[in-house]
């Protein structure tokens, strides 16, 4: 078992918190929601957090999320404007150096690869967008894919390799590849097996899993099966196939908003229209093609409202941040007990 | 919108309720006095239909007894049955009652608006988008949803 202690509630009136983002280096965050705007945090000399910075003039409507790419240097951000802004600070000060246009609607999700060279977006319009970085950085929007019936909800990008997962109102999951024969990219998985929308999704630290949330109130765990694995789970052209290994129900009591696997610990934080934070860890000695999670630790109104996103820091062990639907910001440090 | 456009031109009229009296003991301040089904009924059966220049109440498409509140848990659930099921408006409905409680109820209260279980063709799905927050916020944005959903919250008054 383990507790979450509350460090530091941030809260500035402005309705609405959707999304948050950990820099890279551990040490800034980034906010967005309803006051169409986006916020970053940062730790005074007395370790206290503050709001630093507003960004005001990119957007016209609710930013729904904002992402650091891996470098730190750039933060994007997505809009129900129907536009992406990404945010530099080439010139000293935080500015919007471009904005993205395309999507017919919403974007609801965007995702950085690793290597900084391509954007994912996606939208109410059911499209999910990649853009390649040009050495002039220039965005050019390398494919758009149509493979989701419904809204998409939330793309990521695998932690090491140029592999997309979308998450769906039309309640599947799927990934994209580029595929050099072809010169494009290629839907090459569908995850089914939710029974209504898909909120979010977060692969864990070698990318050879995936956890899923959503509207019917489980956690799934997602393996890859790549080409010639020991179990015999067949692939089709080369890829990976990927199949459910577990699902965890009966925890959550309404819609699972956000769930982030941590890269450090292993543990796995969700947000829940049910007001909670919840924490799993994986069970010790399981079978890796079906493996247990417990759930070790959990907040009951750890905000007054829905919480929306949940958030490990890339660096400091423990540390989590959570948003809502109250206007609040919480940070929270995760103890095992026991340890 | 003209009467050769109506989807249904006849429906059933119902007459309306009476004001709610107020109590002695409601005017105690020193009384806790919870939210109950007839409060949240009182504050959506004067929401107007789309279609015609009825209530929801007069055309019973929301009823007293299809609410259910429980203050302890802080949830309100509404059912609300389309005058007909093939009604091109009901998610037009739906979002104007939610959007009315989201106005009125304090923000502990977690709303759920749902078509009363066989009476609409598309049910799950006006179910499924009534009960996306994300979508609903999205409208309200909408500068012209929102106008088409003000006109059917705000009270006009009739003779």
């Amino acid at each position: 078992m383990g507790s979450l202690n509350l460090l530091q509630t941030l809260k500035k009136d402005n309705g609405r918190v959707w999304n948050l983002s950990w820099h890279p280096n551990g040490e800034v965050l980034a906010s967005c929601g309803e006051e169409k705007s986006i916020r970053i945090w940062a730790k005074d000399l007395t370790g206290k957090w503050l709001n630093k910075i507003v960004l005001t003039d990119g957007h016209k409507r609710t930013v729904r999320q904002v992402v650091w790419s891996a470098c730190g240097n750039y933060l994007a951000s997505a809009s129900f404007d129907a536009t992406t802004c990404i945010w530099d600070k080439k010139g000293g000060d935080f500015e919007c150096n471009a904005t993205l246009e395309g999507h017919e609607n919403e974007v609801k999700s965007l995702a950085w690869s690793k290597s900084g060279q391509l954007l994912a977006t996606c939208s109410r319009d059911k499209s999910v967008w990649i853009w390649e970085v040009t050495d002039e950085e220039e965005y050019d929007c390398a494919a758009v894919l149509n493979a989701h019936s419904q809204d998409v909800k939330k793309v990521v990008f695998h932690p090491t390799k140029d592999l997309l997962a979308s998450a769906s109102y039309d309640n599947t999951i799927k990934l994209f590849r580029d595929d050099p024969s072809e010169g494009d990219w290629i839907c090459c998985g569908t995850l089914t097996g939710h029974n209504s929308t898909v909120w979010s999704i977060s692969f864990d630290k070698t990318g050879s899993r995936l956890a899923s949330c959503g509207d019917d109130q489980t956690i799934k765990i997602w393996k890859e099966y790549p080409p010639g694995n020991q179990e015999g789970i067949p692939t089709e052209d080369g890829d990976s196939a990927w199949k459910c290994v577990c699902t965890l129900t009966g925890h959550h009591a309404r819609t699972i908003y956000d769930i982030s696997w941590c890269h450090m610990t292993g543990l796995i934080a969700t947000a829940c229209g049910d007001d909670a934070v919840r924490i799993f860890k994986e069970d010790d000695d399981g079978d890796p093609n079906s493996p247990g999670f417990s759930l070790i630790c959990t907040v009951d109104r750890a905000h007054t409202q829905d919480v929306n996103c949940v958030t490990w820091n890339p660096v400091i062990p423990g540390l989590l941040a959570s948003c809502s639907d109250d206007g609040e910001i919480k940070l929270w440090s995760f103890k095992e007990l026991g340890q | 919108m003209s009467v050769d456009q109506l989807e249904n031109q006849n429906p059933d009229v119902y007459t309306k309720l009476d004001e709610r009296p107020s109590t002695l003991e409601e005017e105690d301040d020193s009384v806790v006095d919870e939210f109950d089904s007839r409060e949240i009924f009182d504050l959506i059966r004067h929401i107007n239909d789309p279609e015609h220049p009825l209530t929801l109440e007069q055309l019973h498409v929301v009823q007293e007894d299809l609410i259910d509140i429980d203050n302890g848990n802080g949830t309100v659930d509404v059912h609300f049955t389309p005058t007909i099921p093939h009604c091109s408006m009901a998610t037009l409905i739906g979002l104007s009652i939610r959007v009315k409680l989201l106005r009125c109820l304090p923000a502990r209260f977690k709303v759920r608006v749902e078509v009363t279980p066989g009476t609409h063709n598309a049910e799950l799905q006006v179910n499924k988008q009534l009960a996306d927050k994300e979508r609903v916020a999205a409208a309200l944005e909408n500068s012209h949803l929102i106008k088409v959903i003000n006109q059917c919250i705000s009270f006009r008054a009739r003779a």
